[in-house]
């Protein structure tokens, strides 16, 4: 597989990984509030994952670069505080030159602060390891969280509303399912692609040497994966 | 020799019903209800209750069958899906409704979490409230077709019964009780069901707890915060209009989704009776029966495990669990 060529945190390895391996997301499922909530548009969903990569990767810079001065006792606080002071500027960069933007959002924007990705990533990543390989971290992960909602997004506006974008796609006789854009649509939505994900995971990792989802010890009448009787 | 060493282990005595003759009885109770269905709207009604039987049995073939499952058609539980889904739309909405809402039915509801005795909530319930949210003009639109129009006597345009009732008009109760009414295809007869329900509970099919507690704490909610008090013509109107008899014979009985202990099935009734009160009469709608059903299947786990029984000679005061 690619990732074992790849340098061990190397920015395209972290890029690699946020975006793929360990997409927020479809694998890690973390930040799950603002994926449900917002994603019923394109441009939600874009707009929501830039804004948490720009504030990730800013505060997994400062965080990377303050690494040492930050006392291992007090460390939540002191991310938080980071995290916090980049949230108020994007948001009132937001609130300056995307008005519409903002009020779509609304109060998922201040949210971002207790965000689980941005404490995660600092916690796991940046708290741990030199400014570099932070930056392409938070890149990698906030590209990962966009992809993530932008797909769920697409989903939910082109079945739920007929549009992407705010343009007509479907033809004028598709009539929109509604309760696609409502809250039970982001959970359809959201498993029927992590189910679709694990698929494809799980036929391109087929021939690697990795058996993690193989037969835990309970044997099968433990194991979810009924249909599998053993094979895997 | 051989015979005398022919045992098998216990139980010995076992019961004749199983899943397809238990799914049998269900289809042929609800004929009486889906017969005057056809009779009153007309032969696409019959065609609307063919698409919602045919699309939830094929979709529980073929998802089996690319799944490498055992395949469970035969067993009838997706075919009364279907008949039950088809029962609860309106006999106005296009034909792709009803194959959307089987396939929702089958597929997410029921074949997702596990198959029949998995699914946590009526398959065809939910899928009519999938469609009732997702398509909201189709599902409330009760016009007459030219088929129906003369049937149905006293003809207030787009209005149910238990809508024109709520706005304060006065519907025939006759009518009301033997069916000629707005509605969906198989809930306008309380007449029909009602019989369809006391031949399962002769053939033991179901029992009376569930649906006379539901309809007895409902009747007992109407009366106190109904607003008419005892007279005998809302209450019967309220009985009869309206998906209660379809929903409690039929619906809130379904095997998998009720509770399993007798206590359970009596709080479960009276949670029913409660929310379908509540949504009928201070909800926004005249109708509650279905998210009353669906929501209290939510709650059947919970029942379960407040009203367990304590087993045979375990003391409930000393440690047992109390029932």
């Amino acid at each position: 597989m690619e990732h074992k060529i790849l340098q061990k945190n190397s920015p395209l390895e972290r890029l690699y990984n946020g975006i793929i391996k360990e997409n927020p997301t479809f694998v890690m499922m973390i930040g799950m509030c603002p994926t449900l909530a917002v994603t019923t548009s394109v441009i939600n969903g874009i707009g929501m994952g830039l804004t948490t990569a720009v504030i990730l990767t800013a505060s997994n810079v400062m965080i990377a670069a303050l690494r040492k001065c930050i006392p291992d006792g007090v460390r939540m606080p002191a991310y938080i505080g980071i995290v916090a002071s980049f949230v108020t500027i994007v948001q009132f960069l937001l609130k300056a030159y995307l008005p519409d933007l903002n009020s779509s959002l609304g109060i998922y924007i201040p949210l971002i602060v207790v965000n689980c990705i941005i404490l995660g990533r600092a916690e796991a990543f940046a708290g741990k390891n030199k400014v570099i390989p932070s930056l392409f971290d938070g890149i990698g992960m906030g590209l990962g969280f966009t992809l993530g909602l932008t797909c769920i997004a697409a989903f939910r506006e082109l079945f739920g509303a007929g549009t992407l974008l705010g343009f007509q796609i479907m033809p004028a006789a598709y009539e929109p399912v509604n309760i696609l854009i409502m809250a039970p649509g982001a959970f359809f939505v959201l498993a029927m692609l992590v189910a679709l994900q694990n698929r494809i995971r799980s036929k391109s990792g087929k021939n690697t040497a990795g058996k993690e989802s193989g037969c835990d010890k309970t044997g099968c009448a433990g194991c979810g994966n009924s249909a599998c009787g053993g094979k895997m | 020799m051989s015979e005398l060493l022919h045992v098998s282990s216990s139980p010995h005595i076992r019961s004749k019903a199983t899943t397809s003759n238990i799914m049998l009885l269900v289809l042929i109770a609800l004929l009486p209800a889906t017969c005057f269905g056809i009779y009153l709207n007309g032969p696409y009604a019959a065609a609307i209750i063919a698409v919602s039987m045919i699309a939830a049995v094929g979709t529980e073939y073929l998802y089996e069958k690319l799944m490498h499952k055992k395949i469970t058609v035969t067993d009838g539980s997706a075919a009364v899906t279907g008949l039950l889904l088809a029962l609860n739309l309106p006999v106005s909405v296009p034909i792709w409704i009803p194959l959307i809402g089987s396939v929702f039915a089958i597929l997410i509801v029921k074949q997702l979490f596990g198959g029949l005795g998995q699914n946590f909530m009526n398959p065809a319930l939910a899928a009519r409230c999938f469609l009732l949210i997702s398509f909201a003009s189709h599902m409330n639109d009760f016009s007459t077709n030219s088929w129906s129009a003369n049937k149905i006597v006293d003809t207030v345009s787009g209005a149910t019964p238990l809508a024109e009732l709520k706005a304060g008009g006065t519907p025939l109760l006759t009518s009301m009780f033997a069916g000629t009414i707005k509605g969906t295809i198989g809930e306008t007869s309380a007449a029909a069901l009602l019989l369809g329900g006391i031949f399962l509970v002769v053939m033991k099919i179901i029992d009376l707890r569930i649906p006379l507690t539901y309809i007895g704490t409902f009747t007992v909610f109407y009366i106190l915060f109904g607003g008419h008090g005892l007279d005998p013509y809302y209450i019967g109107a309220e009985l009869c209009g309206g998906g209660l008899m379809l929903g409690a014979w039929f619906m809130a009985t379904d095997y998998v989704t009720r509770p399993i202990t007798r206590k359970g099935q009596y709080v479960y009734g009276i949670i029913l009776g409660l929310l379908t009160g509540l949504f009928r009469i201070f909800g926004m709608s005249a109708e509650g029966v279905s998210y009353a059903i669906i929501f209290s299947n939510l709650l059947v786990p919970i029942i379960e495990r407040c009203t367990r029984p304590s087993g045979f000679g375990i003391n409930p005061q000393k440690g047992g669990k109390q029932a």
